[in-house]
């Protein structure tokens, strides 16, 4: 399974390559190079998470190298899905090397079994997992556009325009894709979310039972929401969105592993 | 011997924006009739076997194929100042003369638009391709030129898809409508509001319409004003008082007016803004004093570039030309090679050398093997004659392929038949030694 996770840590070390000469030269190959090696990537990801699916016959959410495999796994499949119906090709040179540092932090740590119980035994885990994760992957994509939109901006308010005014699209552009990722980001958070209100009351007969995790993700949740909210009625768009991307995916990392280091909680399990 | 003046060199004589100043290049500029006339005049000259006039705003060049170019560039300089009435001393310094390479060099680059005031305009290549259509249909232009144009052609349409040195922006109205591509992204859901009038806000709304924007508002003081220029763009006039409630569903304001005062504050843009629900807004201010408050760039989704601002980017987009012009140096540093390789098979004098040293180096190897072995008895005498005899026979054998090689009509079909014989003889090694 190793060679796997190596295989996938070299596919996408050379996909942020092409990505990184995209962005730089602006020739189509390059482009295209890194779609394929991140594609390869993903291909090397889904055989472990596979394999340790098979192997362990759960969800592979059970310590923080699967945790990470699958983060890596999704933001990997997500942006595939992104570049494919947006085109908004330069933002492989940010997406792509997300990925090789989550795997690269994840091939180094040791895959420590957790012990058996109950709760990794319901189609309902599966269900929520992956759709938090995706969703959580969209929202990270929404993080790197809207930095890509804040360089994009200043170029232009500032009147400097230095390397990336050339090379990043227009403002409107990045703009409109910022906002897809959200409503899929959002979508897929929310559905995942009432997927684990409903696995919660299967497993420990509540909906809710204020362990951190699930009161961090509802913060989260609310902070896009009101977002979302803000963009439909009053115009929050353009820099102000970019922003509270930004601040948005901070809280994302923190309640997608810092909750689960500094508090104790029935999620804790997936991190050690 | 052989004839050493069947080689023609290739002359350019010419002035440019570099060389001679505005005053003088009018004078000298030569019109569409004019340029017949001078072309009519050159095939009458003994100087030059083929030529081609080309004059712009900011050149005048002959490019001319000759035997002798020192004569053909006196030829030159004595025609231009008969015909344009201009004493050569006048414009003697401001001439620059480039012979074989260097002046295939400077075609090149002319066509490349890298030799022009400004690097990578456009219209430079179509200006060759015209003058080069005269002297062919006036059947002045030959072999040499025939190729060294479509070359140019060739050589300049690949640096200008291989470097970036046609993009980005050198114009004011140009600028304005890049940047507004760089907010928009597609133009075409968009709408403009010009306010005020003027030359280079016209273009700037030209430009907009071919990027097929959605709909255009003039606003002018004097409302007749506006109405017919609305009319002229298919647009809507609206009156000076109602600009505040049109930046509501305008994206782009182009402002050229000559009021002392600010057109447009802060506040009446933060007001539309929250309208508009933050969707952008971007000012192209052309007015100078200007009418566009700077504050307004403060804001948040408005953006506001003034002329000077405007002129900043075009001078950031020529030092960006200037820098693909590089790439485009290099590019035609190689076809310049190539095209000298090309015009060295054209060279009859060395392939008729090669043929005999190939065919005297077998006839005299063959002779001294036999007058050092079998015949090494004959007398000093006999030898001799044998020797002439020979001689005689490679001068017989060589006589007819010679002449047809130098014969002047078949010049056209010359490039075929000097790459046969060099194959037949196998010849390229023998040239080498040479």
């Amino acid at each position: 399974m190793d060679y796997f996770i190596f295989g996938a840590v070299a596919a996408y070390f050379l996909s942020s390559a092409g990505y990184m000469l995209f962005l730089a030269k602006q020739k189509e190959k390059y482009c295209n190079a890194g779609f394929i090696l991140n594609l390869a990537g993903f291909v090397f990801l889904s055989v472990v998470l596979v394999l340790s699916f098979a192997e362990s016959g759960h969800v592979p959410v059970s310590n923080m190298r699967e945790t990470l495999v699958l983060a890596a796994w999704a933001i990997s499949g997500v942006f595939i899905t992104f570049q494919t119906v947006l085109r908004l090709k330069v933002l492989g040179a940010f997406a792509v090397p997300m990925c090789l540092v989550i795997t690269t932090v994840a091939a180094n740590l040791p895959s420590t079994q957790a012990s058996e119980t109950a709760i990794f035994k319901s189609g309902w885990l599966l269900f929520h997992v992956l759709a938090i994760f995706a969703g959580d992957a969209a929202l990270v994509l929404a993080f790197g556009i809207g930095l890509l939109y804040l360089l994009q901006e200043n170029a232009i308010k500032s009147k400097s325009h230095g390397f990336f005014y050339k090379r990043l699209p227009p403002l409107e552009t990045l703009d409109h894709a910022g906002y897809v990722c959200l409503k899929a980001g959002f979508s897929l958070l929310t559905l995942g979310l009432i997927v684990g209100f409903i696995y919660a009351r299967a497993v420990w007969g509540r909906f809710i039972s204020w362990d951190p995790k699930e009161v961090w993700s509802f913060i989260t949740w609310l902070v896009y929401a009101a977002l979302l909210h803000q963009r439909y009625v009053a115009g929050w768009r353009g820099k102000r969105a970019a922003i509270m991307s930004v601040i948005g995916f901070f809280l994302l990392v923190f309640t997608f592993l810092g909750v689960n280091f500094l508090f104790p909680g029935h999620h804790g399990v997936f991190t050690k | 011997m052989i004839d050493e003046t069947e080689k023609k060199d290739i002359i350019l004589v010419g002035l440019n924006h570099t060389t001679a100043p505005v005053e003088l290049r009018e004078r000298l500029a030569f019109t569409h009739d004019e340029t017949i006339a001078a072309l009519d005049s050159f095939r009458d000259k003994p100087e030059v076997c083929e030529a081609m006039l080309f004059s712009t705003c900011n050149r005048v060049e002959i490019l001319m194929t000759a035997k002798d170019p020192e004569a053909a560039k006196q030829m030159a300089k004595q025609f231009i100042s008969e015909f344009k009435g201009v004493a050569e001393s006048k414009f003697e310094n401001a001439l620059y003369v480039y012979i074989n390479s260097d002046a295939v060099r400077h075609v090149f680059r002319v066509a490349a638009s890298l030799d022009s005031l400004m690097v990578g305009e456009p219209q430079i290549l179509g200006q060759i391709k015209d003058a080069f259509r005269l002297a062919a249909d006036r059947k002045i232009a030959g072999v040499i030129l025939n190729k060294l144009l479509h070359k140019t052609f060739f050589i300049s349409k690949r640096v200008r898809t291989e470097t970036g040195i046609g993009d980005h922006a050198v114009s004011i109205s140009y600028a304005a409508v890049e940047l507004a591509k760089k907010i928009f992204g597609e133009l075409t859901g968009i709408s403009a509001l010009l306010i005020g009038a003027g030359e280079m806000a016209e273009l700037a709304i030209e430009h907009l319409r071919r990027n097929r924007i959605q709909k255009i508002y003039v606003a002018n003081r004097t409302f007749e004003r506006g109405v017919a220029l609305a009319d002229r763009f298919n647009g809507e006039a609206v009156k000076f008082e109602e600009i505040g409630d049109t930046l509501i569903s305008a994206d782009i304001i182009i402002s050229s007016t000559d009021a002392r005062d600010y057109v447009l504050k802060r506040k009446d843009v933060k007001t539309a803004l929250k309208a508009r629900k933050h969707k952008p807004l971007f000012f192209i201010d052309i007015a100078v004093p200007r009418d566009i408050d700077l504050e307004i760039n403060r804001l948040s989704n408005a953006y506001v570039y003034d002329i000077d601002d405007l002129q900043n980017v075009i001078e950031e987009n020529l030092t960006e030309r200037r820098n693909e012009a590089l790439k485009g140096e290099r590019i035609i540093d190689e076809a310049v090679i190539k095209f000298r390789k090309w015009r060295e098979t054209l060279d009859v004098v060395p392939t008729i050398k090669a043929l005999r040293t190939r065919i005297e180096t077998i006839v005299e190897g063959e002779l001294e093997k036999t007058l050092s072995s079998t015949l090494k008895n004959i007398s000093e005498a006999d030898s001799a004659a044998m020797r002439r005899m020979v001689d005689a026979m490679v001068n017989k054998i060589l006589h007819e392929p010679t002449m047809l090689l130098k014969e002047n009509s078949y010049h056209k079909a010359r490039p075929q038949y000097l790459d046969f014989t060099k194959k037949l003889f196998n010849l390229d090694d023998v040239e080498e030694d040479n």
